[in-house]
């Protein structure tokens, strides 16, 4: 185990600094001045000279490239201010610093990540193993027939209807917003509620067939059936044999979908008028922000590979017969 | 085998695992023939009916979409006319449409848009156009992209295929939604200087690159894995030892046995290509405004749905009607292919 996760970070660690490379040495490509940003409307030379030496805009790129990356490590020293450690630079829009801007904006993607993988997940899951027991009845063709509409919804086009009904013209639920759970915990849950059930509409589709399926597939096995042969309760089998196995096709897309939400939920934020990392990230690459465009590339890639460590880490713990290499 | 997601679909295919039966007694007295498996896959493909239906409702959207011009000329409204400042009296003064429902009327079938008062059905005529042809031109070169590195790595195998491999993880573990919204900007930039006006044929180019690079790495697994165990066959061998030379090998041994999988794996493509396609414009990187486009619809719907809900009703509608056909369309293909996979 241990040798695996050491090997995993190792992996993981190249991964993010060519990542981190590619989108730094891209952005260089684009011929347009960084500071010309910075700088605005009324900008003289003399100002821009000086955003350049502020950002670091003087010298090579490959040595901005290395004061970037030894930044994240040691902090660096701009003109607006000293950036501590975890430095990952300053905004060429606003002068915010990236990392507290990120830190700022990263509480309600997570809420919006979590909040919706617990709907479907607990919707997807239980319609797919009813599904799945009472196969081939109306209730498992209504489910098919359910999660193949609701799987063909985009956000995009659904959130608005939602909204439309439960909002506009009921006025049951407020407009989506943030409250951070620490401050009103209520508020938190009622603000978010309509993202996460548009969210979960979408994704529970996805789990139903999935859990079907291979729920399916594992009562059919030789060691569901002998179990259920030597006399053991069928609903003993369901659960503790052919739901086990049966788990690991689901945690292999939950952590593709918590990788993917994580890093781009730049359509639920955008639908829904909320400002989080997918938002962030739409807008420093529609404004040419590298600083900040750097920062949600690599924390989304880590969420992305953390999730992969820990997927692959997972099937180990389901299936016995995994071993860690 | 060929779908690593499992997807279960309509229930209609239980019949389907049984060898076609030959129609007609006028069949039963010719030669007895092999069937060759596309004819095998077409007649399994006929009797489902769900799946033959849904091919209709797909190809009625490529069909509309590709005779958009004609369509509109006839109708007598273009996707690009004002027709809001034309005539005043269709927008109100917060520029919102002044008639109901969105401005429908027997003028303008499916009302017009804020702002402009440009008409929706033409648009979204002309913008289904742009959507569903970008990405059917972006999933052809997906594929290509794809079967291309899959094959190498899988029939070359050693170096090659160790590197081709990390390669393919590296792509897989980026985030591949941001880093095509990411890219974007940066392809058009370099083709056009920043005060110039970006023509259209630049994003075009722009989202059908980004595609090909970001997006080829499902497919060529597939085709890679496929590709080992063909190269082991005795067929491969024998067109080996003839002295067949390896692209003939590709060509002529491997690529026809690898059309199932890819056939199956592009009807499954296609769909997500056509969101990614609408997600850039969405988003605001893809196509921009004159240009109509399906994703940018929706763009504007989400900020104007407050006032004017009626402006999404029509374009969502087809979007779900267009997508509920396609993924049974997908598992049609899936089924009439592979008869032994499923549920």
């Amino acid at each position: 185990m241990l040798r695996f996760l050491i090997r995993r970070t190792l992996g993981a660690a190249l991964i993010l600094l060519l990542i981190s490379a590619f989108t730094y040495f891209m952005y260089f490509a684009i011929p347009q001045d960084p500071a010309m940003l910075a700088c605005g409307k009324n900008c003289t030379p003399d100002a821009l000279a000086l955003i350049h030496k502020n950002l670091g805009l003087d010298k090579p790129v490959p040595v901005q490239y290395w004061d970037y990356l030894s930044g994240i490590f040691v902090g660096r020293d701009f003109g607006v201010g000293h950036c501590s450690a975890p430095c990952f630079g300053v905004s060429f829009r606003n002068n915010q610093m990236v990392w507290s801007t990120m830190m700022d904006r990263l509480p309600l993607t997570l809420s919006l990540t979590f909040g919706s993988l617990i709907v479907f997940l607990a919707a997807g899951l239980g319609a797919g193993l009813l599904a799945a027991r009472f196969r081939g009845t109306w209730l498992d063709k209504t489910f098919s027939g359910a999660s193949l509409v609701t799987s063909s919804f985009q956000i995009y086009f659904i959130g608005p209807v939602v909204m439309g009904l439960l909002v506009f013209s009921t006025g049951w639920l407020d407009k989506p917003k943030y409250v951070p759970l620490t401050d009103d915990p209520f508020g938190w849950f009622m603000g978010l509620l309509i993202p996460w059930i548009i969210m979960a509409t979408i994704f529970t589709a996805n789990y139903t067939r999935m859990a079907r399926s291979s729920m399916i597939e594992q009562l059919q096995e030789e060691h569901v059936r002998a179990a259920r042969a030597k006399g053991m309760s069928s609903r003993y089998t369901f659960f503790r044999y052919a739901w086990r196995g049966s788990l690991i096709p689901i945690i292999t897309i939950l952590g593709m979908d918590i990788g993917g939400l994580l890093s781009g939920g730049m359509v639920t934020e955008l639908t829904f008028g909320l400002a989080g990392m997918g938002r962030l990230a739409r807008d420093s690459v529609v404004g040419k922000d590298l600083p900040v465009l750097m920062g949600v590339m690599i924390l989304s890639a880590a969420f992305i590979i953390v999730c992969n460590i820990v997927v692959d880490a997972l099937y180990a713990v389901v299936d016995p017969r995994v071993r860690l290499s | 085998m060929t779908s690593p997601i499992e997807i279960e679909g309509a229930e209609t295919s239980s019949a389907l695992d049984k060898e076609p039966e030959p129609k007609g007694a006028g069949k039963k007295n010719e030669t007895v023939q092999g069937r060759s498996p596309g004819r095998l896959m077409w007649l399994r493909f006929k009797r489902d009916r769900t799946g033959v239906v849904s091919a209709w409702i797909v190809l009625f959207f490529f069909v509309i979409s590709a005779a958009a011009p004609l369509i509109s000329k006839l109708y007598g409204k273009d996707p690009y006319e004002f027709y809001g400042q034309d005539d005043p009296t269709l927008l109100n003064e917060f520029n919102l449409p002044a008639g109901p429902n969105g401005g429908m009327s027997p003028e303008h079938w499916f009302g017009i848009d804020p702002n402009y008062g440009r008409d929706v059905f033409s648009y979204l005529l002309y913008g289904m156009r742009t959507s569903l042809y970008t990405a059917l031109l972006a999933t052809i070169g997906i594929v290509i992209v794809g079967v291309l590195i899959g094959l190498v790595s899988g029939y070359f195998g050693g170096k090659i295929d160790y590197w081709l491999g990390r390669l393919t993880d590296f792509m897989l573990a980026l985030p591949s939604q941001l880093f095509m919204v990411a890219v974007m900007p940066v392809v058009v930039t370099v083709f056009v200087a920043p005060d110039e006006e970006t023509p259209v044929y630049i994003r075009f180019l722009a989202i059908l690159g980004v595609m090909w690079l970001l997006t080829w790495m499902s497919l060529s697994r597939l085709v890679r894995a496929v590709t080992l165990s063909l190269r082991e066959r005795e067929f491969v061998e024998a067109a080996k030892v003839a002295g067949a030379s390896p692209w003939r090998i590709i060509r002529k041994e491997l690529l026809p046995n690898l059309i199932t999988p890819i056939i199956v794996q592009g009807t499954y493509l296609l769909p997500s290509t056509i969101l990614s396609v609408a997600f850039l414009s969405f988003v605001g990187v893809g196509y921009q405004d004159p240009t109509p486009d399906w994703g940018l619809m929706f763009a504007t719907g989400a900020n104007i749905y407050e006032q004017d809900p009626t402006y999404m009703f029509f374009p969502g509608i087809a979007m779900v009607v267009f997508f509920v056909a396609f993924n049974l369309l997908g598992d049609s293909v899936r089924d009439a292919f592979d008869p032994k996979t499923g549920r």
